[in-house]
């Protein structure tokens, strides 16, 4: 198996001794079913216990597992048929984010979303889905144009956030993110968004601001990646696992936090196992959601998405 | 309740230390009589440092202002009706050690949180004012802060009154996490709606201005102004030369350089904020609109 995390070692480990037990037992001829059976037995046992009980740093790793399905993958997915847009008609084509438009089960519908790579030199090319205000400006200017349509949008988040570079201050990242919350928290048409991976701070807000917000089961979504928020409060960037905790970052926290809409699963062992069925589940999300807001009026649908945030935070009235 | 905060009070109040970080905190020395300044190095003297409104008139160089020290030189007599005084955020995800930071703030700084908002005059023409605090933690964005920022932006959409903010924050509220991101969210929806009303909004980027309030509502005003020398940007600069591995320029998210980038309409010393304010007001006031009618 590659790319296995830290913690999936004794299963890593117990999985390979059931492979060499099997080639042995092929060569040599000899017997060893009820052995192999009781470690198969232990390998499942053991696979339900680590997974059934990630802590948020280990939810992290899973998050930004480089064989986790892109936001790429979700559109090959989900959509019957799918047409790229390019370039924020201002400065560039910023391939940390993706968009276009298509048809997801015969319905039109722009999407947007951040798109990291597999491999180093894609994800050169991909600026490690860390988006410059180009990127954010493209999405912009899809998402209106999906307005201006009555299409609905359907929004991928999957960044650990903005590009922190020269190149990115200077053509006003501030600016850019800031626009797309005024521009999406204002948008009169349906806005979807599934956090698929990493959902790191302002940079993926800036295409999250949506009707129903959804987060895989093992994805994250914080205000500050948790290296950041542990080199702020304890000096020490190795204290992410502590500041994973204290963050209340996952889908789970989130929900209980009422962020967040609802959480889709994951198969046993994250999205990287098994794509196409998580792939599926998001795809059924999205329709049903899509045809749920179909009835809503554009006006209905951006009063409601002001409420909703307006509720956000909990404060005490002294 | 109609504050007069200042009235009785000389105008600029004593004198506190300047400086936001302890570290800078032990410089002024001997304290509340000189001070250095961050900018040239001179010494100066409380009271010509009051004369200029916490500015060096050797150099430039703007001081912070606590937000009671903001709306005293920038309100009519310094007269503040403030809105939503008691508010203050809980401690939604149990983040160790924060009710205790937010109880020691308070004790510190006077201020329940890291804004102050309220209604007075500038040259007798109402405005919503918005004054953040960066001496509050830094001057974070968390749950009251977003909730102060809406109410306000609220209130001068119903009432039509114009909103003058002075950004002055180091970001998000951490110790909130998520719900403090959301208020970036939120507070967008209150410009979102102070636009839909026509109602206009002069943001005032001040130092610092940096992070999920340079990318909310401090970089949405229909004009954006800065004090010189300002630290305005969303990612900090360390993190930065990390990711790039090269040196930045000197003037690299000073207000100058986003000025130079067309980031912001105008870059205003202290001196000359308050009048400023007050002819933005007057062009946008309904004097000014029966004024266009008549000539029409
Ligand atoms: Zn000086």
């Amino acid at each position: 198996m590659s790319g296995e995390l830290p913690f999936e070692k004794p299963l890593v480990e117990l999985e390979r001794r059931i492979a060499e037990l099997r080639r042995f037992m092929e060569t040599e001829g000899i017997d060893l079913r009820e052995e192999i059976a009781r470690l198969e037995e232990r390998a499942a046992s053991l696979a339900r216990e680590i997974y059934g009980n990630l802590t948020p740093y280990q939810k992290v790793q899973i998050a930004r597992h480089p064989d986790r399905p892109t936001t790429l993958d979700y559109i090959r997915g989900c959509l019957d048929v799918f047409l790229e847009f390019h370039g924020d008609r201002c400065f560039g084509d910023d391939l940390a984010v993706v968009g276009g438009i298509g048809l997801l089960e015969g319905m039109p519908v722009t999407v947007v979303g951040h798109q990291r790579g597999r491999d180093t030199k894609e994800n050169l090319m991909r600026n490690f889905g860390m988006p410059h205000p180009e990127g954010f400006r493209k999405a912009l200017r899809l998402m209106k144009q999906a307005e201006r349509f009555r299409r609905p949008v359907v929004c991928f988040i999957d960044t650990s956030g903005a590009y922190p570079g020269m190149t990115s201050e200077e053509r006003g990242i501030g600016m850019a993110i800031a626009e797309n919350l005024l521009a999406m928290i204002d948008l009169r048409t349906a806005v979807l968004c599934v956090v698929t991976g990493e959902g790191g701070s302002g940079g993926a807000l800036a295409l999250g601001v949506a009707d129903r917000v959804y987060m895989l089961e093992h994805a994250v979504y914080s205000v500050i990646s948790v290296e950041g928020a542990a080199a702020l409060l304890w000096k020490d960037a190795s204290q992410a696992p502590r500041a994973a905790e204290s963050m209340r970052i996952t889908a789970q926290d989130l929900l209980d936090l009422e962020v967040i809409d609802g959480v889709i699963p994951e198969p046993l062992g994250g999205a990287h196992k098994d794509p196409e069925t998580v792939i599926r589940r998001v795809k059924e999300v999205l329709v049903r959601d899509l045809r749920e807001l179909s009835e809503v009026s554009p006006d209905d649908l951006r009063s409601r998405r002001f409420e909703k945030y307006r509720k956000m935070g909990r404060v005490f009235e002294g | 309740m109609l504050k007069d905060w200042f009235q009785k009070k000389p105008r600029y109040a004593t004198l506190s230390p300047p400086a936001a970080e302890p570290a800078e905190r032990r410089e002024a020395i001997p304290e509340g009589l000189m001070n250095k300044c961050r900018g040239c190095g001179d010494i100066l003297l409380s009271k010509e440092l009051e004369k200029h409104l916490k500015t060096c008139p050797r150099c430039g160089y703007h001081f912070p202002l606590s937000a009671p020290e903001r709306i005293g030189i920038t309100l009519d007599e310094g007269r503040f009706f403030e809105y939503d005084e008691g508010l203050t955020s809980l401690d939604p995800l149990s983040f160790p050690g924060y009710p205790e930071k937010l109880a020691r703030m308070q004790e510190e700084t006077g201020l329940r949180e890291a804004v102050v908002t309220g209604e007075g005059t500038i040259d007798g023409r109402p405005v919503v004012l918005i004054v953040m605090d960066s001496r509050f933690m830094m001057g974070s964005m968390g749950s009251a802060v977003g909730e102060k920022i809406a109410r306000a932006m609220e209130r001068a959409a119903d009432k039509r009154i114009p909103v003058v903010l002075f950004a002055a924050s180091g970001g998000a509220r951490m110790q909130e996490g998520i719900l403090s991101l959301m208020q970036m969210a939120k507070t967008s929806g209150a410009v979102a709606r102070l636009r839909e009303a026509g109602v206009p909004y002069i943001s005032v980027m001040t130092h610092p201005t940096t992070g999920g309030v340079t990318a909310s509502f401090a970089s949405q005003g229909d004009i954006i102004l800065a004090e010189p020398g300002a630290l305005i940007g969303f990612a900090g600069r360390r993190i930065i030369e990390q990711t790039i591995h090269q040196k930045l320029p000197d003037d690299f998210q000073t207000a100058e350089f986003l000025l130079k980038h067309g980031m912001i309409d105008r870059i205003v010393h202290r001196k000359d904020l308050r009048a400023e304010l007050s002819v933005i007001l007057q062009i946008h006031g309904e004097e000014a609109l029966h004024v266009g009618r008549a000539t029409l």
